[in-house]
Order: C-alpha cells, then structure tokens, then sequence
C-alpha cells in the first residue's frame, strides 16, 4: 500500500482530533524545544569562546596570581604577589617567549574639557601588548619603547573612549585627563565590539610606569603577564620555564604548591568547553526524560485510537488490508505525531534561544542550531514515534476482522 | 471450470473453556457462477458463522472450502487479505462506510490495496458510483448521506474490483421498507448483469429476491429450493437454479 496514502489517512485522524493531537505531542514539542534551545544558547557561547581565544592564537600564555590564594580564608600568611620583576625576571631567563608584556590593570575617571567618562578598563601596558593580543590601533600609533623609557604621558584609547568623550573625528593629539595625571591621546585602537558582555572598546592604555604612578606604587606588584611564545612547540617549554623562575623568585619550598598559575590557551578553550559539555549533558537527560514521557503519551492516544476505529480496522481487512498495510498504517500515524511534536519543537526551541540571546545582556551571537542539532531532534522524534507505536499498531493489525466488524 | 463455491463437510466448533460450540455442524454446499442465493435462519442458526467463512474472514475448523477452485482453509492471512480484496465484495447491514472519508475514496479503498495506481482508482470509483445511480454524491461524506445512499455507496465499493461474488448480511436491515425494495432491486440488477450475489437475511420477503433459498439450522442446511415465486426475471435474462439439493440431517 501506497505510504503516501498512508499519510493522509494519519494527518485525517489527526486533523479529526487536533486539540487531542496537540495535546499528545507536548511532550515531545517541550522536549524537542528544550533541546534546541540549549544547544542553540551553547552553540553561541562556544563560538564565542574559540573566536575570542583564536583570536590570541596557540601560543598565548598568561600568568597570574592564583586565585584561590587571593580568596583564601582567615588571615592570610603573606600577600601573593606577581610584580614587574617577576615580569622582567621571565622575559631574561626564560627561553622561547617571542612577546611579554606585564599588565597592570584600574579603573580612573577620564576627562576631557566638560565630559566625563569612567572608561571600563584602564591598562598600564609595555609596547608589545597590541602584539601580544593581536590587537592594533586604528588611527594614530601604539605605545612605543621610547614611550615607555621616558615615562612620556601619554595614551591610547578605544572607540568608545572617543565616544563618551567626545573627542571627534580626530582624537590623536587631543589632551585628557586620567584622574589628574594629564595625557596625550596618540592613538585610537581598532574596534573590537563585545565580547562576553564586556565593551571591548571602553578601554585606554598607558604606558606601564605612567600607570603605576597613577595606580600607586603597589600596583606593580599586582600585574598579569600576558606572552606570545616564538611558536606553539614551544608553549611547554616556556611555562615549565616561567614555573621554575616563580617558584624560586617568590621562595617556594619543594613541597608547596605555586601561588600562581600559568594559563595557556588550549587550556582555556577546553575549561570553557568542558563545562558546556556538561550543560549540554545535563540537559540532554533532562530531554531524554521529557522524551520517554511524551512517547507514552503517544502510545497511550494510539491505544485510545485503535479502540475508537476498531470497526475502521474491521472494514479495512474486510476490503482486503492485511495485518502489514494496518500496523504501517498505526506506526505512521504515530510517527507522524511525534515528527509533528518534533518539528513543532524545533522552531520553538529556535525561538526560545534566540528569545534568551537577545533578553541576555551579554551580546552572543544570533542562535545558531547547527545541522547535528536538528537531524538529532527529528531522528529522536521520530524513534520515540516507532518504539512507542509498535505496540499499538501492532495491537490494531492483530485484530480479528470478525470481531472488529461486529465491535461497537 | 470449478465451480464457484464448493463447501464440503464445514465444521466450525468454538472452544469456550468447558463447552464446546458447533456453530457449524457439517454443511455441504455448492454455489455457481452467476447464481442469486439468500442464505437464510433464525439467530444461531450459524448463518453468520458460514457467511463470515465463505467471506474468508475466518476458516472452518475441519472440512475444505474451495472459491474458484482454491482451498481456502490453507491459506495464511495475508492470502486471505488478498481473497477478500479480489473475489470478495462486502454489504453490511450497517453500511461500515468510513466516517469524514468522501464516497469517492470510500469506494476507492479495496482498490488501494490492490496496489492500483491513484488515476485508475479514481476512474474506476466513479464509474462504480455511476453504477450505483450516486454520479453526482462522489464528493459527499457518509454523514451528509440517507441511510439508501449510504448502501448504495457500500454496494459501489463492494463492486469496484469486480469480485467473484458479492456478499451482502442483511443488507436492509437499516433500511426502510421502500428503501429496502430500492436496494434489492439494485442487487436484482446487479445479478441480471451477471454479478454471483448472495444474501444473508432472516427476512423472507428479502430472500424472495434470490433465486435460491438455503435454510440453516443448528449449523446445518435444513432446505435448499429455489425460490417459490422468484421475482419477475430481469433484463430477459433467465437462469436455471440447480437441481434441489437437501443438506444432510
């Protein structure tokens, strides 16, 4: 018998029964739509992640201090501390670093004749950090050495440190102020947009020691140090370097652990990854559950609809139907329900993710459901429909006509 | 050529725990082509056991049951399907059309599992309606339907894949009395045109439209004659029922 057929047979029963029909496939269409959501809302956080650390490449590796020191409970034994020695300390003792630059990091007021603009980030920074992060300005010019070795006050500036200023089309040579230390704008970084929910562009940059004298002395001893090692084979190589001028620099004995931490970029990606992984795992039992439940609700209505159309079935093998052509007949008709459900479930899980991408305030990606997602999403639905419609049918193609025919 | 049906020594016992029920209790019988048989009998009489049998809905417990010369009590039940579907048309009492399901397709649905191609199927559903005097109710559902032309529609479908015998259980018994007589005027047409007809009725004013007369009782045959005063012969064409014949006991 023509499947075709068979099909219209289905959506007719269903049709005749809709808000029953409806009603059956919720399971699977709040199953499917959770699914998709969350693969979606994922999908857009991964792709964000690896786009951000492509971005800085294999062989980026930062050192700082560990965190859970710095958080430690209780009085703390000494103050961990990762200072511009340490800094000048790899860059002279540690072989295979391409690029280092110390970072020091603080908020300050900016001003710039009547305006005022808190920029998110200000950073004090050596002439290799543009490098380091592989981003450069757009107009003007970087900080350079000769900058940095006479302490010159100068700055460079993101867009949309322009913006809030008000410096106009051509902000280089214009004079600020950070706090009250004067400076020279001499350059305007290129754009970068947000990133996980940071303004990437609300940033200044100042040259290392000019930063520190406006930070205060301390300061230095709190940086980060961000490296490009000279090539990715050399990415080991540099941290085990970086850990054994630590660990001597900052006396630790053979059997303490390091207070700080070397991060390469690998690492990252796979931390981040790794715990959307298990989101996502999370969320596939969750689904698996939702799933199984609406599959016996399937199972349930076809049982429902087998009695209802027993005398149906009875005319059907009276005209020449056999056991094969009822059961394909049933099986459709659940399949049917539960693609239905499935697909009924993908748009709103598309919908729904993209609903949470743009409620969140952090700017992801537009959701994206990636092929897997919903091949994934219709092969499920579509078993739960076979596994869960096998009985009924099957149940329905073993009918006695005789019996059928006469049920009332 | 076999002869249409050949029923010889039809038990059909039902097992019902402690007791064992003979609804059919050794029933011989002969149908020929083209012949017009009522088969008649009080309730369980086992005249619903014996057309559900020559209907192949069921097979007999013991005896041989050859249609056109095929041993029936052989077959599996996807053979049965398939017998059903091409030698087999059925009329119930009740019509058992599909509900929401328009004439047409109602008419179409044996020629579906005949495996006919949608074209074909519909030409021949329509010129069965036409058959049936309903050319202009081929897009109408069951409900919007009188009870005659519901009948009618089950008679086209019953038609539709040319049976070798068309097979009708107490086909007016939804039916009023002057729909009743249009009805079985349709089927006194039908077998006029050459169609095996047999009915299933406990109504003689209904049997007196066959031909030929087969009285049940007990699961057994208590008379076969032809019909005293047959119905006035239709279209000139005149048939010899056969010799009387006396089921045993």
């Amino acid at each position: 018998m023509v499947i075709l057929e068979n099909f219209r047979i289905a959506l007719g029963a269903l049709r005749a029964n809709r808000m029953r029909s409806v009603l059956t496939t919720l399971g699977i269409i709040i199953g499917v739509a959770a699914v998709i959501a969350v693969v979606a809302v994922v999908q857009g956080l991964q792709y964000l992640a690896t786009n951000i650390f492509q971005q800085v490449g294999a062989t980026f590796i930062a050192v700082d201090v560990k965190q859970e020191r710095q958080r430690g409970p209780g009085i703390v034994a000494h103050e961990v501390k990762l200072s511009v020695a340490d800094g000048q300390a790899i860059r002279e003792q540690v072989p295979g670093i391409r690029l280092i630059t110390p970072v020091v990091e603080g908020r300050a007021q900016a001003k710039y004749r009547d305006r005022r603009h808190r920029p998110s980030l200000v950073m004090g920074v050596n002439e290799s950090y543009q490098d380091v992060w592989n981003h450069t300005v757009g107009s003007g010019r970087f900080l350079s050495r000769v900058d940095l070795d006479n302490r010159r006050r100068v700055a460079v500036v993101g867009t949309t440190v322009v913006e809030k200023l008000k410096l106009g089309p051509d902000p280089v040579g214009k004079e600020i102020y950070l706090g009250n230390l004067p400076l020279k704008v001499i350059g305007v970084m290129e754009e970068k947009g947000q990133q996980l929910g940071r303004d990437m562009d609300d940033e200044m940059f100042l040259p290392l020691d000019s930063a520190v004298a406006l930070f205060g002395r301390e300061s230095a001893d709190h940086v980060e140090i961000h490296i490009q090692a000279v090539d990715a084979g050399a990415v080991e190589r540099v941290r085990d370097g970086i850990k054994q001028v630590l660990r001597r620099r900052h006396r630790l004995a053979a059997g303490q652990p390091d207070d700080f931490e070397v991060v390469v970029q690998e690492e990252l990606v796979a931390k981040i990854s790794g715990f959307l992984g298990n989101v996502t795992a999370i969320v596939a039992g969750i689904v698996a559950i939702s799933l199984v439940v609406g599959g016996i609700g399937i199972m349930n209505i076809m049982l429902v609809s087998v009695t209802e159309r027993t005398r149906e079935i009875g005319v059907r093998k009276a005209v020449g139907a056999r056991r094969r052509d009822i059961l394909v007949q049933f099986l459709i008709e659940a399949v049917t329900l539960s693609l239905g459900g499935g697909a009924v479930g993908l748009l709103l899980g598309y919908g729904l993710g993209a609903l949470v991408v743009a409620a969140v305030p952090v700017k992801l990606p537009p959701a994206h459901v990636p092929l897997w997602a919903m091949a994934l999403a219709a092969g499920f639905s579509a078993l739960v429909g076979i596994f869960f419609g096998i009985y009924p049918a099957g149940k329905a193609a073993r009918l006695d006509p005789i019996v059928a025919l006469r049920y009332e | 050529m076999p002869e249409l049906i050949e029923l010889a020594n039809i038990y059909k016992i039902y097992d019902m725990g402690a007791e064992k029920v003979h609804a059919l209790n050794g029933i011989d019988l002969r149908i020929e082509r083209g012949e017009y048989v009522a088969i008649m009998g009080a309730s369980g009489s086992g005249k619903s056991t014996l057309m559900n049998l020559i209907g192949c809905l069921d097979t007999p417990s013991s005896g041989s049951y050859r249609l056109n010369g095929v041993a029936v009590e052989e077959l599996d039940d996807t053979a049965l399907a398939a017998i059903r579907n091409k030698e087999i048309g059925f009329v119930f009492q009740t019509f058992n059309l599909l509900a929401r399901t328009d004439a047409l397709h109602n008419v179409e649905l044996p020629l579906i599992y005949a495996g006919m191609p949608r074209r074909e199927r519909r030409e021949r559903a329509r010129h069965a309606l036409e058959r049936v005097g309903l050319a202009d109710r081929t897009h109408h559902q069951p409900n919007e339907l009188s009870g005659g032309q519901r009948q009618r529609v089950a008679i086209a479908r019953a038609l539709v894949n040319a049976p070798s015998l068309l097979l009708a259980d107490e086909p007016t018994g939804n039916l009023d009395s002057a729909t009743s007589v249009e009805i079985m005027e349709l089927f006194d047409e039908l077998h006029g045109a050459g169609n095996s007809v047999l009915l299933v009725t406990h109504e003689s004013e209904i049997a007196a439209h066959a031909w030929r007369q087969v009285n049940l009782r007990d699961g057994k045959v208590l008379s076969d004659q032809p019909t005293p005063r047959p119905a006035p012969p239709l279209q000139g064409s005149v048939k010899e029922a056969p010799h009387d014949r006396v089921g045993p006991g």
